[in-house]
């Protein structure tokens, strides 16, 4: 027999699946301008160095917490220090731990979710035990906690990344597990498991990259909840230590003189809300292009 | 059934306890009370200091277990321990504890209901100009964190005052000058609440409604809604009778789970307005190196976490007659 | 059976036009361009009539009834003409369409399980659809429901109506959902697939209900289905769609004994039949059904049709009346192809001869085989508080065996154990019971290594052509998955790769593209490949053309035989059609409850069915000829599957047999007491009855 089902596979020209999440994520004009502004605010801190008049240690003597005026856009600090060279530099680092932490958090809860799932048994339990018990305590005060005892210097930034990813993890990792749980009964996990494949190919090949929606989803929105995390505990003093400086300790600074100098709190306030927006509106962006169930199908 | 539910809390009396005793060693280690003393000037006798760490359990050079085994045989006896200065614990929580709940349940309540509201009403119009203003809106509440919106509230509400020349909005502290006209009191404690509720409305009908908002976009497209619509029900009374019903199953577990834990919930907002509530307590605990305090703060956050675990599956239960009745 | 008061007087009487639907055109958008669902669908339906709209996925049948509702979604334009009464449906408000909406135009839809509200009681809402349109009392319309239940078969309606949806079954639901359509007596009831989601006892269940509501209420029915066998027994007159266009329209003998449309004839000689032995290929209808997104100009079934003319290729022909003035068809060589029969149409294929043909059954070697296979779990219930409350038989206790080369149907009702008997010996583990062996060797006993091996002798084919391939992969790096993890090298995976493609009858070259970019049947001959690449004995298959369109069917099931043929290969075919069984089957085994009550010779078991069960459940199956399905005398079978966690004692079948009911006293307690075991009846067929002697038809 020769059915030669002559495969005219392709009825015309069919959308690949990249080009398809593209067109939806440009459609989402919100998620689009959050995209350019987060270049732009890359861009700044990465270059801004170079076309920024200030330093952000430079001490301008002649301008100790003045209003924003053409000599300092964003006005300067009590030190005399320039609010927007130090905004910059405070964006750098707070860019710097949202988008490590939201990697490792969102690693961690991909390996511990999808295994926990598909391996079942007493390692699912225990997983899921652990994960209660990061959960039933309050991740701030014990970030908190452990960042004053942390040794200071220049890379304690980096243990407070480490911190900040060891609490962020353990919901969406419940997130894939379930995820998972329904990935695994799929026909395709089916046929590799009677083929022999080891489980943990099976995890790393089938389950995670058709999970990779909601991993890329958790990984963005993630960004912006360490941002969160990091400039709340800097802004009570237990995140980012000076010298080094990043948004919340600018702003916990700005703060106690907001009502009588408002500059100084106000310009890396705005810079702050700008970014958590943009990484939250390419969340959201990403979540309706790569979820076949968002109703924004259709209106093209 | 009664097993059950006795293996559940046996359950979470071992989590409760894992995770607070982690607290202790993680706490005991770190804050080192010590440092209190360094900075005093004049510098205080170290052997004072010692004695004094040594009378609240708290100094390092005692071992680790020792003092946790002191500590929790304390515990046990319901005493919570002495912060460095000697204040106690227990007393602390507990007068703390109705501070939160007066500043956070008007608050929390308003928010969550308004955000249902909002979240249903946004989804129906999917699309349409008042469905993005107000999607762009929360997103925009979403983003800023709670110290920011504090803040500004207060700036904008000093820019109110100076320009009207009253003290309408009050920011600092639960009480202030209390007039002398009947039912002053409870103005002044209105006044004093306003703002800070009104920022904790704002943030919880903004992440409220963009839940309710998807939730309600997923039961708008379930096959009964078209059933209901076949009957002969105008969108609007299938909309709330079918969709927003079985759409509230999962917000009833929510306002259950943000009902518990609303107590340690409002860290910035008591903060930012200076009401001494746990969430002021938990933060000052750190700064003040009270290792009692902040595993003492922990350990009732954990309780919060459990009971609203265990509320969130009875409101499911009452909202769902599938698991009811199974 | 009831007598529920009409709550109105009918506008029309019999006869009459009471719907009227005029050049009906449904266009949506998508995110590959304007999707023209419909392209110009006419049809007057009388007044109690039964019409059936019938066309495969993607034919634009079940937008037409949305469209008809008025419950498409906002995007959709709609041009053309819908009349209820004379009165145009089109352009109403949303308001002026509710007030007709389950008063006049009631619907019931595909999938019970999802239709009804999860959170209110059958009744509260059978009430709801009565209030919508009529002031009447809360205590009326509560009694009404409660005769609405009856009329439909639901017993002990006085309690049942208090009850919630899940704790219905999906036959029981769809029962419910045909009460709340007939609730206030509309002229036109639309059903979509309303039984597709259905077991087939349960299914003829269901639509005996729907011609009973019918007779009932004297509404006029719109049945939309793929099913040509449930339009052959349901329907008067027959609207064949392909592609958004009406192909082929007339009353149902027409179409079924006379069809013009060479689509309509390849349809219906291509479907597998219950009633006819057969041993060569099925005839084919080649290719696949076009997008509706942008379509060529011409016929859209020119590309697949055998009669092909250049004339086709440039224009759409029209409907145009046939030599029966109720009979049209669209297409330009009518008059020419009056009268051809569908195997000159379509010419089966022939098969490959196979070197195992003269070796008689006893003399190949047993490669599978089952002995007392149990598989028993706990069963849990409580979505809060998860406890076990009992033991669920899902297989307890069956014996198979499988020889080289031979087709072994495994059919049953969903619920029966035929997944997890598969899965059981899928998984090559020590079962709770009994034993299996694969090519001699017994499961229990296998290390890891060995059951690596092993697994390259037993492969499967799954249903869903969707979901049983990676969507992330390419199909080369898809088949050539097994052979990586086996040691293959890349050579030799490169050039089986191309060999396997070929078998199956695709590109080689298409073998850099993704799954998504195959049509179902081509993803399932992906899947076939993927399974022959470690070159098995024995292949699974579950519910292999179950997902695919009827003219896609038999391409896969030609393809299965003749890979049989070729590679002498042993087959497990799992089922719930038993036509497809008839045609690829050498042997059937028939499952109740998680047990075999009736095994043989596929032939022997379809002729003469010994087995009350096996008898109710051919009976139950649609034939896709109209004047059998007059004259069929249906076994109706009660109730649904009991749970598999209490199964009844002795014969697990007593509780729904009708034979049951007609023994004495002392016999129904053999069926109660007595568990009764497979009897030999001929020389290969078994039957697991007590008194199979007296269940002859």
């Amino acid at each position: 027999m020769s059915t030669a089902v002559n495969a005219a596979a392709k009825p015309a020209k069919r959308l690949t699946r990249g080009r398809l999440i593209w067109r939806r994520f440009l459609r989402n004009k919100v998620a689009v301008v959050g995209a350019v502004g987060i270049m732009f605010l890359v861009g700044l801190t990465l270059f801004g160095q170079y076309f920024l008049y200030w330093k952000f240690d430079d001490i301008d003597t002649n301008a100790f917490l003045t209003p924003p005026d053409s000599a300092h856009l964003l006005g300067t600090t009590q030190a005399g220090r320039d609010v927007l060279a130090l905004t910059v530099r405070g964006l750098g680092k707070s860019l710097l731990i949202g988008f490590l932490v939201a990697i490792i958090s969102t690693s961690l809860s991909a390996m511990v979710g999808a295994s926990a799932a598909y391996l079942g048994g007493w390692y699912e339990k225990a997983m899921l035990w652990i994960i209660d018990l990061i959960l039933v305590v309050p991740s701030f005060f014990l970030i908190a906690v452990a960042t004053k005892g942390a040794p200071e210097g220049e890379s304690s930034w980096l243990i407070l990344v480490v911190l900040l990813a060891a609490f962020a993890w353990p919901l969406s990792a419940r997130v894939v597990r379930s995820l998972t749980l329904s990935i695994r009964e799929r026909e395709y996990v089916l046929a590799a498991k009677f083929m022999g494949i080891s489980p943990f190919r099976i995890i790393v090949r089938h389950i995670l990259p058709n999970a990779s929606s909601l991993l890329i989803i958790d990984a963005t929105l993630g960004v912006g909840y360490a941002i969160l995390s990091e400039t709340g505990l800097s802004y009570f003093g237990f995140g980012v230590q000076a010298p080094d400086t990043s948004l919340g300790t600018l702003i916990g600074e700005g703060a106690n003189m907001a009502t009588s100098f408002p500059w100084i709190f106000l310009g890396p306030a705005t810079i702050l809300v700008f970014l958590v927006m943009c990484v939250n509106a390419i969340g959201d962006g990403l979540r309706d292009a790569l979820d076949p169930n968002s109703a924004s199908g259709g209106q093209a | 059934m009664l097993r059950y539910i006795g293996k559940r809390l046996l359950n979470y009396v071992i989590l409760l306890y894992v995770a607070v005793s982690l607290t202790y060693l993680l706490a005991a280690t770190q804050l080192n009370p010590r440092a209190l003393w360094a900075v005093r000037q004049p510098p205080v006798d170290p052997v004072i200091v010692e004695s004094q760490l040594r009378q609240y359990n708290l100094s390092e050079n005692v071992p680790l277990f020792e003092r946790y085994w002191t500590w929790l045989t304390g515990v046990l006896h319901g005493d919570w321990g002495y912060s460095p200065v000697g204040l106690n614990v227990a007393e602390q929580v507990s007068t703390r504890m109705w501070v939160s709940l007066r500043l956070l349940l008007i608050g929390t309540l308003a928010g969550i209901i308004m955000g249902v509201a909002v979240g249903a009403w946004t989804a129906t119009r999917q699309y349409k100009v008042s469905d993005r203003v107000i999607t762009a809106l929360s997103l925009l509440v979403i983003s800023t964190p709670a110290f920011v919106v504090g803040h500004v509230t207060q700036i904008l509400a000093i820019m109110f005052n100076n320009a009207t020349g009253t003290r309408f909005f009050e920011f600092i502290g639960e009480t202030g000058d209390v007039g002398n006209y009947p039912f002053a009191d409870l103005v002044d404690r209105a006044q004093h609440l306003l703002l800070p509720t009104l920022v904790l409305i704002l943030l919880e009908v903004a992440s409220m409604s963009r839940i309710q908002r998807n939730l309600m976009l997923d039961s708008l497209g379930a096959d009964y809604v078209r059933t209901a619509r076949a009957k002969g029900l105008p969108q609007h009374k299938a909309v709330m009778k079918h969709a927003l019903r079985t759409a509230l199953i999962p917000t009833g577990t929510y306002v259950a789970f943000a009902v518990a834990t609303m107590f340690v919930g409002a860290t910035f907002t008591e903060r930012i307005f200076n009401f001494p509530g746990l969430g002021q307590y938990g933060v000052d605990a750190i700064t003040n190196r009270d290792v009692n305090g902040i595993v003492a703060v922990t350990a009732f956050s954990g309780v919060c976490v459990l009971v609203g675990a265990i509320l969130s599956d009875i409101m499911v239960a009452i909202l769902d007659p599938r698991v009811r009745l199974q | 059976m009831s007598n529920v008061q009409p709550l109105k007087n009918r506008k029309t009487q019999a006869g009459d036009t009471v719907l009227s639907v005029t050049d009906l055109h449904v266009t949506f958008p998508s995110e590959a361009g304007q999707v023209r669902a419909v392209r110009g669908l006419s049809f007057d339906l009388a007044a109690g009539e039964t019409l059936a709209i019938v066309g495969e996925s993607g034919s634009g049948k079940s937008v037409t009834s949305l469209a008809v509702m008025g419950l498409h979604p906002p995007t959709t334009k709609i041009t053309g003409s819908i009349k209820l009464h004379g009165e145009e449906l089109l352009g109403r408000s949303d308001e002026e369409m509710s007030k007709i909406r389950g008063r006049d135009l009631a619907m019931v839809f595909q999938d019970p399980l999802s239709a009804l509200t999860p959170v209110y009681t059958v009744g509260d809402q059978i009430v709801e659809a009565i209030q919508a349109h009529y002031e009447i009392s809360k205590a009326k319309a509560w009694q009404r429901a409660i005769e609405l239940l009856d009329l439909v078969g639901i017993p002990n309606p006085q309690t049942r109506v208090k009850s919630f949806p899940f704790e219905f079954s999906g036959g029981m639901r769809q029962r419910v959902m045909i009460a709340m359509a007939i609730a206030n007596d509309p002229d036109v009831i639309i059903a979509d697939e309303p039984t597709t989601a259905l077991d087939v006892t349960i299914q003829a269940q269901v639509l005996e209900v729907l011609k009973t509501a019918q007779k009932e209420t004297g509404a006029a029915i719109i049945m939309i289905t793929h099913d040509l066998g449930i339009v052959a027994g349901m329907s008067e007159r027959v609207v064949v769609m392909y592609a958004g266009r009406p192909v082929e329209t007339g009353t149902v003998d027409d179409i079924f004994y006379t069809p013009r449309m060479p689509y309509t004839v390849g349809l219906l000689g291509t479907v597998p039949r219950l009633d006819q032995a057969s041993d060569g290929a099925l005839p084919v209808l080649e290719g696949n059904p076009p997008s509706v997104v942008d379509l060529p100009p011409g016929c859209p079934f020119a590309p697949r049709c055998p009669a092909v003319i250049d004339r086709c290729l440039t224009a759409e022909p029209e409907l145009v009346t046939t030599t029966s003035v109720d009979h049209q068809a669209a297409c330009y060589r009518l008059d020419e192809l009056a009268g051809i029969s569908h195997a000159e149409l379509f010419p089966a294929p022939e098969l490959s001869a196979s070197d195992l043909a003269e070796v008689p059954r006893e003399q190949r070697p047993v490669v599978l085989e089952l002995k007392g296979l149990e598989r028993h779990y706990p069963l849990m219930k409580g979505a809060i508080y998860r406890h076990q409350i009992g033991t669920v038989h899902a297989v307890d206790g069956i014996d198979l065996d499988i020889r080289e080369g031979e087709t072994l149907g495994l059919v049953g009702e969903s619920g029966c154990g035929k997944t997890t008997t598969l899965m059981e010996i899928l998984n090559l583990a020590k079962p709770t019971g009994g034993a299996i062996e694969v090519l001699g060797q017994n499961t229990a006993t296998l290390n890891r290594r060995e059951r690596k091996a092993l697994r390259r002798n037993l492969q499967v084919v799954f249903q869903d052509p969707m979901a049983s391939l990676d969507p992330r992969m390419p199909i080369f790096d898809i088949i050539a998955e097994p052979m990586g993890v086996h040691g293959y090298s890349k050579d030799e995976i490169e050039k089986r790769v191309r060999e396997l493609l070929q078998l199956v009858g695709l590109e080689p070259a298409h073998s850099d593209r993704y799954p998504q970019h195959f049509s179902g049947g081509q993803r399932q001959r992906i899947g076939i490949a993927r399974a022959l690449s470690l070159e098995p004995k024995v292949m699974v298959l579950d519910e292999p053309v179950s997902a695919l369109d009827v003219s896609i069917q038999a391409g896969v099931i030609n393809l299965l035989d003749d890979l049989q043929r070729k590679l002498g290969l042993s087959y497990l075919f799992v089922a719930h059609d038993l036509a497809v069984i008839r045609h690829i089957a050498d042997r059937v085994a028939v499952m109740y409850l998680g047990s075999i009550v009736e095994i043989g010779d596929v032939d022997a078991v379809y002729e003469n069915p010994r087995h009350p069960y096996t008898q109710a459940l051919l009976s139950a199956i649609p034939i896709p000829d109209p004047q059998t399905e007059r004259s069929r005398n249906r076994i109706m079978l009660s109730g649904d599957l009991p749970s598999p966690s209490d199964p009844p004692s002795g014969c697990k079948f007593r509780t729904r047999c009708f034979l049951h009911q007609t023994l004495s006293e002392p016999e129904k307690a053999r069926c109660i007491g007595e568990l009764p075991q497979l009897v030999a009846k001929g020389s290969d067929h078994r039957v697991a009855c007590h008194f199979s002697d007296r269940a002859s038809q």
